[in-house]
């Protein structure tokens, strides 16, 4: 780089002066904290301790991981299952709907949550929306309350994060080649065998993409415990705001905190092992697919075929 | 696909518009129902309307927001797309390190955000305030900045820049001639995602500003937590629909007819 292109330099430069003292420096920190005593008159007092993470081991801390744990797996869970055939649904929808389709999913993606948690309330509490259509099937004889407890926040969790499931699926179903699906099923595997074989390993990233965007901010987010779950709920992003704000003991809040990045650092990897894992099996399919169309010149009509999806695909890429 | 699959899917598809909709449209409904505290409907109202608009705080609050939101997106919007550039077109030391960076930060718990930022902003002994709720909102929004414009980067042809560069042109006039033109679109996008990002921000913001400067989610917040009231109906439908219209700009923009 003899040449000086003082753009290019300005550019790198800047950026990451800003990531490296908003993003890294910060993240140092934090990392810092939970090595460090608790202060007396200050935050934090300059004294190494593996205490903290010692703490965290706590009955009461563990009950609250636990329970947060299970709350962000169920309703990650629930909006998987919700989720992908969904996003199949509309990714398998006729071309010119599916932009509709999908801004009716961007949309609420982008309403702020804390709105959308709140009209939760009008549904759900007592004589509320649900339990007034309840009540007109005759389920139930009296008015009932779903509000506070595991219940509503389970609910307001798959709730507010169902879009972040359904867009990173979405991106990844509709990447897939369909002519996969169609050499399965002309090879003579079911539906079920096709989708198991080829269809789920294929959206694998997307799945674990998807995943990892409602699982870690059902850990984080407090309000929705705060708002649905009542005075009783308290789940690790409550723990860690109260830790910082009503306790004022940052090292526990932060090595708290580091539970989370942890889960982030293993669901990284996850997405990272399963996207390769996808780039692999493209690359020996295309290595396959070219060997096979030219070594079988009598197989023109399934090539056709074949071709015609290809084109229909990539106009619908372009 | 059978016809009875093909019936399922419709089904299954309106079943969760109808459970992303339902309650959103409830709420906005009820903003016009002029009842204090049943959820019957006792007639059309636009008086809730009017007491968003007569409430002091709330309306600072926005004002507070709609500022840091403009500014917060613009920084975001240059040092994002700055980014995208960089990791496009140029070879340098760290180039993977400044994409795995920026990437994580769009996964990573925005508590983690809020609470490392808090704890940077107080070591370095800063007023918390306009300025950190500033600089935390650039943070939190300049990686999808530059995600949005990387994936238009990803579809042009590299060689246009080339072209330029052959003919002699700056960096800077290859960037501001050639890609810059290219990428506005997903640029003006950047910018109305980062507003929107600004303008929702809980986590952050709950961390890193003063009590000197609130901001709308933050007062939404407070609100929400005393329960069920008909100015927050209208104040969430007030939201709602500027969410829609930002939404439906940035996809017109990103969206803009490639052939």
């Amino acid at each position: 780089m003899t040449q000086r292109r003082p753009f290019r330099t300005a550019s790198i430069a800047v950026v990451w002066l800003w990531l490296g003292l908003f993003a890294l420096l910060p993240n140092l920190g934090l990392l810092l904290v939970t090595f460090l005593e608790r202060g007396e008159s200050d935050f934090v007092s300059l004294v190494f301790t593996w205490d903290n993470y010692a703490r965290l081991a706590d009955p009461v801390f563990v009950r609250i991981l636990g329970e947060s744990l299970w709350l962000a797996a169920a309703s990650t869970l629930v909006c998987l299952l919700i989720g992908y055939p969904f996003a199949y649904a509309v990714a398998t929808a006729r071309r010119g709907l599916r932009p509709w389709l999908l801004l009716l999913v961007v949309i609420p993606f982008w309403t702020n949550s804390l709105i959308r948690t709140y009209a939760l309330i009008i549904i759900l509490k007592s004589q509320g929306l649900a339990s007034n259509v309840l009540m007109a099937l005759g389920l139930v004889s009296e008015p009932v309350s779903f509000m506070y407890g595991e219940f509503a926040v389970f609910t307001g969790l798959t709730y507010t994060l169902l879009p972040f499931m359904i867009l990173p699926l979405y991106a990844s179903i509709e990447k897939l080649d369909k002519r996969l699906l169609d050499a399965a099923k002309d090879l003579g595997a079911s539906s079920l065998r096709a989708f198991w074989h080829v269809t789920l390993p294929l959206t694998l990233p997307g799945i674990v993409a998807g995943c990892m965007l409602v699982f870690l901010p059902s850990l984080g987010c407090f309000y929705i415990p705060e708002i649905l779950g009542g005075a009783k709920s308290m789940l690790i992003g409550n723990f860690i705001k109260n830790q910082f704000l009503v306790a004022r003991d940052w090292p526990l809040g932060a090595a708290a905190s580091t539970i989370l990045t942890v889960l982030l650092v293993l669901m990284i990897i996850g997405y990272w092992l399963s996207s390769r894992r996808v780039a692999l099996r493209e690359r020996k399919g295309a290595d396959t697919g070219a060997a096979t169309a030219g070594r079988t010149p009598d197989a023109t009509h399934e090539d056709g075929d074949g071709m015609t999806h290809g084109a229909h695909d990539a106009r619908g890429r372009a | 696909m059978t016809l009875r699959l093909r019936t399922l899917r419709t089904c299954l598809v309106w079943l969760v518009y109808a459970f992303l909709y339902v309650p959103i449209l409830v709420v906005i409904v009820y903003s016009f129902n002029d009842a204090r505290y049943t959820t019957e409907w006792k007639g059309f109202t636009l008086k809730w309307y009017s007491a968003l608009a007569a409430n002091g705080p709330l309306v600072d609050a926005a004002l507070n927001s709609l500022s840091v939101a403009t500014l917060a997106a613009t920084i975001a919007t240059v040092l994002g797309t700055l980014a995208a550039i960089c990791i496009r077109r140029y070879r340098f030391p760290g180039r993977k390190v400044l994409h795995g960076c920026i990437y994580v930060l769009t996964v990573s718990p925005d508590i983690v955000m809020g609470i490392s930022l808090l704890i940077f902003f107080i070591a370095m002994g800063v007023q918390l305030g306009f300025w950190t709720l500033l600089a935390a909102h650039v943070t939190l929004a300049l990686p999808f900045v530059t995600v949005t414009v990387l994936a238009r980067l990803a579809e042009f042809d590299e060689q246009l820049i080339e072209a330029a560069r052959d003919l002699g042109a700056s960096e800077w006039r290859a960037f501001r001639h050639v890609l810059l033109p290219l990428a506005a679109p997903a640029v003006a996008a950047g910018w109305l995602l980062s507003f929107t990002l600004s303008m929702d921000d809980v986590l952050v913001s709950f961390f890193v500003t003063g009590p000197t400067f609130e901001v709308l989610p933050l007062r939404v917040y407070s609100m929400v937590r005393l329960g069920v009231k008909p100015d927050i109906n209208a104040l969430s439908a007030v939201m709602f629909t500027v969410t829609i219209v930002l939404v439906l700009l940035a996809q017109t923009l990103t969206r803009t007819r490639r052939k």
